[in-house]
């Protein structure tokens, strides 16, 4: 018995339109809303869309045994919702199925796991929020940014609450072993590692319409072979590929999709069967421990983050960035919150690669600049800008901790002055039972003098009710009314002195 | 192989980059092996690198007759040319030319620059050249820019060997369209007498091609290259002032878009105060330059050194931050080469020659004096631009070496004696 678990990736970054240096400190606004609408609307239309259908029928058709996953980042979520609304509309459908399992991601698809904890921890309850409340699903599988992964990591995916991660069944951490088992992760024993099974992907998402590739053209019966000839104890193959292979990187004239559809009835055949990734996890148990020590990914040859990371500009870019990380966790203003976010995509860093000069692939990285230097040039200027923002928050020259310990006092502020009221009204309390028995016992001629003084009513009204605990509850009114702490202090003090005054009578 | 090559500027006295890329090619030949190069210039210093080449200076070929005693040649000319060679010359002579203006050695005088008599100087190079083309054994000649091409026709014609045009530059380049007739003229005639065009960029082939009419399968190009620096420019000193510096080297001319310099400067200094703007060179747009950086209220922070030459110009260079080459038409431009080299960020417009094999550096258009300032306020803001852009760039430069285009030009010539 084998099963073939498919993850599809949906994510489109929020591209920066052109921002001069000069435009820092007055134009606040950094995203090319042309592009990203010109550009989402038109891989909606080719690929996603016809995808999503595809998929749909394929688990009408196979009585929803034709099941996989879908990993889609917060921003992609946020384009289509103002971009192409119907394809949330698709996705609503086949998360109704009940057969498609949504992952969780770090909302911004970015590269937080690699910088700061505190940051990734709070991208993903984000994610899993807005999965939440478009799809009513909670993700119990985590698919980190481009299946970015290593030992250091797990530990935090698992206080999340997820069963298992996702990541690339890369040679150099896999040595002999093979991707088509369940591992667990050594830092943290109950999360179970599924891995990325790197040939068979990329036979689709590479290869597929490769006319020089030996085994062109691929056809789904000889796909589902493979599959099947894969040693018997291999249980599962995950396949992860990003949505826009289909009708997008492999164009519809490939037969891409017919490729796709037909997927269901040879692994039929072949009695393969379609688990989604928490299936998974739920039914097989790991086999080993796989410790990854250096991050890994599904980018590049060398399956490491040096295509976001490699050169001084990214990590310039990167540690200014982050710079700022504990500065926003303290702040709650939304834009700011949002800008924040949206400049986390780890694409912005991918444009900054320089490895690609090399081999003359430049154009094929995607990148809305003409050269690596010219991303890095605007990201950076965007990126002051929003530090200026962030400094008008808070100003740099306020130590983190010591804005912290601020930042607590105003927020302590509310719970403080309630104290500080009760005080108050406590207080007032015991000098009205004070001011009673002291009536009681020299007769009734002071009220009358109280008349001017800002306690009068409560005052005048005692002699009249001559108990004390009706006489307080009405007091708790007047002194809510007081609207900072400093006034409450400054009837304690009058108080005091008619007190005192009263006394010397 | 031996090839005859007709030059016009040859270092260390050089007034722009046709002598440096001369000489580089010139010797880039000359390790690829199995090359005897003669070549000519209108006039030699005596203190040229001859190792490669064997020189002749024009300013020493006689033209007329004369009856010299040997001794008198040496004493004459000898710190320039070898007086056998002298006499082997003379021997040569086609035709009474005593009705020009000659020396006591039957030699014409050349400046050996750009006078207002250019065109006389170019006929006369062409008279001097037939002397050496029947003088000088040959299988190739190589004619360098426009100035020579008439000599290098006129020695096709003597010795029936075939002739190669290295289109340095061409008068659409200069001009910015406004082109000389007569400039335009002799470049055309150079093209159609050539058996092949060498050009120095793609851009100056579509130039060739498309301005000259010129059949494309005739037009190659073969990229400049850089020849390494001594370690003594390398390790040069220079007073580096605290404020970032960003430097202009070239002609200050039209073609090479120093008013979009000045106002990218403009732009910088409004939001940042601390870097200086040098614009080194001379050229018949500097008034109008001082000018307008007068107008835009930057002559505190825009400074106009003047001309530099030898090690100066090395010394500009290391205490530059940035270099930038905002030319509108450049067909080559190995300026910003030499800054990679020095380690200096360079910025060029995408208009320039250099800008097809280069990938570590920044490519604006030259209008765009936006994404200039952008450029220069990115350099000097952000430490790992900068470095990147160094140490990548130093890297890349290095691998751009003149063995490789000598190579090419080589099997150009292979190709054409095949023929």
């Amino acid at each position: 018995m084998k099963a073939i678990s498919f993850i599809f990736q949906i994510h489109q970054p929020y591209r920066l339109k052109r921002y001069r240096f000069f435009d820092i400190g007055n134009d606040h606004y950094y995203y090319d809303d042309f592009a990203n609408d010109d550009i989402l609307t038109r891989i909606a239309q080719r690929s996603y869309i016809p995808a999503c259908e595809t998929l749909l029928r394929m688990v009408n058709d196979s009585q929803g045994k034709f099941r996989f996953a879908i990993a889609i980042s917060g921003d992609a979520l946020e384009q289509c919702e103002q971009y192409a609304p119907e394809l949330i509309d698709l996705l609503k459908k086949l998360a109704d199925t009940g057969k498609v399992e949504f992952l969780g991601t770090p909302y911004a698809n970015s590269l937080a796991s690699l910088a700061d904890a505190d940051e990734f921890m709070e991208q993903v309850k984000l994610h899993t929020a807005k999965i939440q409340a478009l799809f009513g699903q909670t993700p119990k599988v985590m698919r980190n940014t481009e299946l970015i992964y290593c030992d250091e990591i797990a530990p935090l995916i698992a206080e999340l609450g997820f069963k298992g991660a996702l990541t690339e069944g890369a040679k150099h951490v896999l040595g002999w072993k093979s991707p088509d088992y369940v591992y667990s992760a050594p830092t943290a024993p109950k999360l179970k590692l599924l891995l990325n099974n790197a040939k068979l992907s990329d036979d689709i998402a590479r290869r597929f319409s490769d006319t020089n590739w030996d085994s062109y053209p691929l056809t789904a019966d000889k796909y589902m072979d493979w599959v099947a000839s894969t040693p018997a104890d291999e249980q599962i193959i995950n396949i992860c590929l990003n949505m826009e292979t289909f009708g997008e990187l492999q164009p519809r004239e490939t037969g891409i999709f017919q490729f796709l559809e037909a997927l269901p009835r040879f692994a039929a055949e072949r009695s393969i069967d379609f688990w989604t990734p928490s299936e998974t996890v739920s039914k097989l148990k790991a086999v080993d421990v796989l410790p990854i020590g250096h991050p890994v990914s599904a980018v590049d040859d060398g399956r490491d983050v040096s295509a976001w990371l490699g050169n001084r500009l990214q990590h310039e870019a990167f540690e200014k960035l982050y710079s700022v990380a504990e500065r926003i966790h303290l702040c709650d203003d939304r834009r700011l919150k949002m800008d924040w976010l949206y400049l986390q995509g780890a694409d912005h860093f991918y444009y900054m690669s320089t490895k690609a000069f090399g081999d003359g692939a430049a154009a094929a990285n995607f990148s809305p600049y003409g050269s690596p230097y010219e991303a890095f040039t605007n990201y950076m200027n965007v990126l002051a800008d929003f530090i200026v923002r962030v400094e008008e928050q808070f100003p740099m020259s306020i130590e983190n901790e010591e804005l912290n310990s601020l930042l607590t006092t105003i927020r302590n502020q509310a719970t403080e002055l309630e104290t500080l009221t009760k005080e108050n009204s406590s207080l007032r309390r015991s000098l009205e039972q004070f001011n009673v028995e002291h009536n009681l016992r020299t007769g009734a001629e002071i009220p009358s003098e109280k008349k001017a003084a800002p306690a009068k009513k409560t005052a005048t009204k005692k002699p009249a009710a001559k108990k004390a605990e009706p006489a307080a509850k009405k007091a708790e009114p007047v002194k809510k009314a007081a609207p900072a702490k400093k006034a409450a202090p400054k009837t304690k003090a009058e108080k005091i002195a008619k007190v005192e005054k009263a006394l010397k009578k | 192989m031996k090839a005859l090559m007709f030059g016009w500027e040859f270092p260390p006295h050089i007034l722009g980059g046709l002598g440096t890329a001369s000489y580089g090619l010139t010797q880039g030949m000359w390790q690829c092996g199995d090359m005897d190069i003669t070549f000519v210039i209108p006039k030699p210093y005596g203190d040229e690198d001859r190792h490669f080449a064997n020189i002749i200076g024009a300013s020493q070929v006689p033209v007329a007759w004369r009856d010299v005693s040997r001794d008198y040649v040496e004493q004459r000319i000898g710190n320039v040319m070898n007086p056998d060679l002298y006499f082997a010359l003379r021997d040569h002579i086609y035709a009474d030319f005593n009705y020009m203006r000659t020396n006591d050695l039957g030699c014409i005088e050349f400046s050996g620059r750009y006078p207002d008599n250019l065109l006389e100087e170019i006929n006369n190079y062409s008279i001097m050249a037939g002397v050496v083309a029947r003088t000088i054994d040959c299988d190739i000649i190589h004619s360098h820019d426009w100035l020579t091409y008439p000599a290098g026709i006129h020695a096709k014609q003597v010795t029936g060997k075939p002739l190669v045009i290295h289109v340095h530059a061409t008068d659409f380049d200069r001009s910015r369209g406004n082109v000389n007739p007569t400039v335009f003229n002799i470049e055309l005639d150079g093209m159609h007498n050539a058996d092949h065009i060498i050009t120095v960029s793609d851009l100056t082939r579509r130039t060739v091609i498309e301005k000259y009419g010129i059949d494309p399968s005739k037009v190659t190009t073969v990229h400049n290259a850089v020849t390494p620096l001594s370690e003594e420019l390398l390790n040069v000193q220079a007073n580096k002032p605290k404020e970032k510096v960003v430097t202009f080297l070239g002609r200050i001319t039209m073609q090479k878009g120093p008013e979009y310099f000045v106002e990218a400067a403009a732009k910088v200094l409004r939001l940042d105060k601390d870097v200086r703007f040098v614009m080194a060179g001379s050229g018949d747009m500097m008034n109008k330059m001082i000018d307008l950086a007068a107008e835009r209220g930057i002559a505190d922070r825009f400074h106009f050194p003047g001309f530099q030459k030898g090690k100066q110009v090395y010394e500009m260079l290391k205490a530059s931050d940035v270099y930038i080459m905002p030319s509108v038409s450049e067909p080559f431009g190995i300026s910003p080469l030499e800054a990679m080299q020095m380690g200096v960020p360079s910025i060029i417009s995408k208009q320039s020659g250099c800008a097809e094999i280069l990938t570590n550096v920044i490519k604006t258009d030259y209008w765009d004096i936006d994404a200039m300032a952008d450029a220069i306020y990115s350099i000097i803001t952000y430490p790992a631009m900068h470095a990147q852009l160094k140490e990548e760039g130093l890297a890349e430069v290095n691998q751009i070496t003149w063995d490789k285009a000598g190579q090419k030009v080589i099997n150009i010539y292979k190709q054409v004696l095949n023929r």
